[in-house]
């Protein structure tokens, strides 16, 4: 019932989409392959922040077909190389988690400025949109406007929020908004948090408290713990992803701002080394801009990767 | 930052260091874990490879095959190339005259750009400059308003006028609010000139680089206010994107200078070693942390220093010097020769050496130290308990702590959110550093001076780990174990 929320926002991956027939498409298509071509696709695999591991290992089983015969044409290439991403990074379910008994509560927690704020009013617009109540907890009480920005989403989404005043104690705002949640009987719960580094230990433990907090108001929550990453970031969300699982236990990635000419490569790595899967896209700063992940359109979107400069 | 890829780099000298003398096959294999190195740091690929072919030419020349320390030369090179990648340093910022000197932000959403206005005001503010700082961020819901205590928060510092420009009636639902900005920047310039600000700052929405309508919004920007500097902020932690945005916002803007935003994570600085080379445009600061005095310049020299894990005491000491107070550290070093250190002072000196920055950040610019702390859990929150700890003790406790019983260190450790072990444990490591101090204390002259140096480091500090000896018998070292127990 659930997951027919998502299922509204299945319009493929459209604008990331559109730069297919990228170098990769050009490099491959209708040519059969070498040496060098391949040595190129893992240039391109890199550039696509894959990481120099995953790459490495993707075009070493390129070449083991290559040289086998069992891969000779450009084609061909592209197909072995979707499934070998998509089983990386895509064989894990990307549905949202539903309580048994609602309210389900979805937390969403990141660095700073990776669009987590921006996610949930996404989040909230989606679920809205298929007829859900939904309550917003503004638990970034500590960045200057936080408290407003998240406040001028639920106005204009027509969603009600929980908020504590600039600087109070998140786990209180918390505490508040799931007995609110209960209370009102609302379908799902969306936390915002303060943006904070993965390195900054005291607040990752503010975060295991916050965690600790749901818990003990309803039983089994969070029920989904997302992890914004920004598109744009390197290999460091690998970190990131290690970091906010241990204080958080992340149950699925917010892979934002696919919008851009960034491809977000490194969660296929996340996918690969911690099992973590994508769950959902963001391609604009409007609550629209949000789509369910998808495998194969995203690899497709990653292999039209332009050469970077220099 | 830079971290794992300065261990990268010791790893690659000692083992060329193993070998004696240097083949071009030798110096090959090396090039090969350096490039793999700088891409594991997102150093874009392009960079990546000009700079091992660079180094590649000079390294196999006669110089280093010859040489009886191949290694050293080697990373002599190394650290050479890498200066020249990241320099030459972006000189100073001058100001015009009259003013204001209007300086433009820019850069890709998220990236950091409202808070490093209110660090960069703070930084004018410390130069003695009047600054205005004007929100022409009208898409992000509560952009105008963040800046706005960003900015009220540098004003309240005292010292030179700070105060904020905003307009959050302009503020409009997204792609409605482009053109109004140009509004806001001409009449933030007009105020700014009319109140005579040295320096006006104009904070501006993150745009993607392949937003057209958008990118021309900056530029109409850029011409309405003829901005004497234009800053792009990028976040230290992009990965291979980050030159390709950078190239398309100084294509269109011929940016001045870049700051890369949240260089305090644990990212190994790709974007950092990447920039200039690409974009032409010089990296002229990095953000450390969230509070406005969190901006340093970049210094292409010592970055490369820390990379290479050379260290950079001339930032330390430059920190420091920002940190201590000279009659504070003379009163310190008085009482400690006297034997009158109380855990009071312990605590002031925990807190300057705090203001110094995180303590794996002060560590890490300690030659050799970066590589040594990579493994080491230098967690600040340690400090902070022990910050609570002595919180939590009355003054008459600070004065004497023999009058410590059961009863009252039950009552601290609840205080203080810590176990009674935690305190007992503070309590014996600090009365063994009084001891010591006094056995010091009866030394003479130079000695004891240099004797008194090192203890100051060491109760504050937690004691700094040098290479090879990661052990310390401070009072943080020993709160660590018992925490891992
Ligand atoms: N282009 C694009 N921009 C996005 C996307 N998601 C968020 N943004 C923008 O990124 C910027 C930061 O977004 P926020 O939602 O405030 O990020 P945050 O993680 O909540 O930030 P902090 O709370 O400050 O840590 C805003 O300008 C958003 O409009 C996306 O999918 N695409
Ligand atoms: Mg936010």
């Amino acid at each position: 019932m659930f997951k027919r929320a998502w299922g509204a926002l299945r319009q493929g991956l459209a604008k990331t989409a559109d730069a297919l027939g990228g170098k990769l498409r050009a490099l491959l298509h209708g040519r059969r392959l070498d040496a060098a071509t391949l040595d190129e696709v893992e240039r391109l695999l890199i550039s696509a922040d894959v990481g120099v591991k995953a790459a490495a290992e993707l075009t070493a089983s390129l070449r083991a077909e290559f040289a086998a015969g069992t891969v000779e044409r450009g084609e061909d290439a592209i197909e072995h190389l979707k499934k070998a991403i998509c089983a990386r990074c895509g064989g894990r379910s990307t549905a949202i988690a539903v309580a048994e008994r609602s309210p389900t509560v979805i937390l969403v927690v990141g660095i700073n400025g990776v669009g987590k704020t921006t996610s949930v009013a996404k989040i909230a617009h989606s679920l809205r949109s298929s007829g859900k109540s939904v309550l917003l907890a503004a638990a970034d009480t500590f960045r200057a406007g936080a408290v407003k920005q998240l406040t001028i989403w639920s106005e204009r989404l027509g969603v009600d929020i929980v908020r504590g005043k600039d600087g109070a104690d998140p786990a209180s705002v918390v505490f508040d908004a799931a007995e609110a949640a209960v209370a009102r009987g609302v379908d799902v719960l969306l936390v915002d948090t303060a943006g904070r580094l993965h390195t900054q230990e005291h607040l990752m433990r503010q975060l295991t408290k916050l965690r600790s907090v749901l818990e003990r108001k309803i039983p089994g929550a969070p029920h989904e713990t997302l992890l914004v990453i920004d598109a744009t970031s390197g290999q460091n969300a690998i970190r990131q992803a290690e970091l906010f699982s241990k204080a958080a236990g992340v149950t699925g990635i917010f892979l934002a701002k696919l919008d851009g000419t960034a491809k977000g490569g490194v969660v296929v790595a996340i996918g690969d080394e911690m099992g973590i899967p994508v769950k959902l896209v963001g391609t604009g700063e409007t609550p629209e801009d949000v789509q369910p992940f998808d495998p194969a359109s995203f690899v497709e979107a990653m292999l039209g990767a332009p050469e970077g400069p220099a | 930052m830079f971290e794992g890829l300065t261990r990268r780099f010791q790893d690659t000298y000692r083992d060329l260091t193993g070998k004696g003398r240097l083949s071009e096959s030798n110096v090959r294999e090396a090039l090969a874990e350096v490039r793999t190195a700088l891409l594991e740091a997102d150093v874009e690929q392009g960079v990546a490879d000009s700079f091992c072919n660079e180094v590649l030419s000079e390294a196999v020349g006669e110089r280093v095959t010859r040489s009886l320390k191949p290694g050293e030369e080697f990373i002599g090179i190394v650290h050479q190339k890498l200066v020249e990648l990241m320099g030459p340093p972006a000189g100073t910022i001058s100001l015009v005259s009259p003013g204001p000197t209007v300086v433009l932000m820019c850069g890709l959403q998220g990236s950091g750009k409202t808070t490093t206005c209110g660090k960069l005001a703070q930084w004018f503010r410390k130069r003695g400059q009047t600054v205005l700082v004007a929100a022409c961020d009208l898409q992000r819901p509560a952009a105008v308003e963040q800046l706005e205590q960003v900015v009220m928060g540098v004003a309240a510092l005292g010292g030179s006028r700070v105060a904020f420009h905003g307009e959050p009636d302009q503020c409009a639902e997204y792609g409605k609010a482009v053109g109004a900005a140009v509004g806001v920047a001409r009449r933030a310039l007009a105020k700014a000139k009319a109140d005579k600000f040295d320096v006006l700052i104009l904070d501006t929405a993150g745009r993607l680089h392949v937003d057209a309508a958008l990118m021309n919004e900056l530029e109409s920007l850029d011409r309405a206010v003829e901005a004497h500097m234009r800053l792009l902020v990028l976040d230290a932690m992009t990965g291979q994107d980050a030159v390709r945005s950078a190239k398309a916002f100084h294509e269109k803007l011929e940016v001045d200078g870049v700051i890369l935003s949240k260089f305090d994570s644990d990212t190994r600085g790709g974007a950092a070693i990447s920039v200039k080379r690409v974009t032409g445009a010089p990296l002229r600061f990095v953000g450390v942390g969230e509070k406005p005095d969190d901006l340093e310049e970049f210094h292409p020299e010592r970055a490369a220093g820390r990379i290479l894990g050379m260290g950079d005491v001339v930032s330390l000491v430059e920190r420091a010097q920002e940190a201590v107070k000279e009659e504070e550290a003379a009163e310190l070093s008085a009482k400690m020769a006297e034997g009158r250190f109380t855990l009071d002072d312990f605590l002031k000196q925990l807190k300057t050496i705090r203001r110094m920055g995180p303590l794996k950040q002060i560590l890490g610019m300690l030659p050799g130290v970066g590589s040594a702390l990579s493994g080491i859990d230098m967690e600040d929150g340690k400090l902070d308990r022990i910050e609570a700890m002595v919180g939590s003790m009355t003054r008459k406790e600070r004065a004497d702590l023999d009058c410590l019983n059961r009863s009252r260190v039950k009552r601290i450790s609840t205080g203080s959110g810590s176990t009674e072990n935690d305190v007992n444990g503070l309590v014996k490591q600090f009365g063994m550093m009084q001891k010591m101090m006094k056995q010091f204390g009866g030394m003479a002259g130079a000695g004891k001076a240099a004797a008194m140096r090192q203890m100051a480091a060491a109760g504050a500090g937690g004691g700094f780990p040098t290479r090879g000896s990661t052990r310390t018998a401070s009072p943080a070292a020993g709160f660590k174990k018992r925490k891992n127990r």
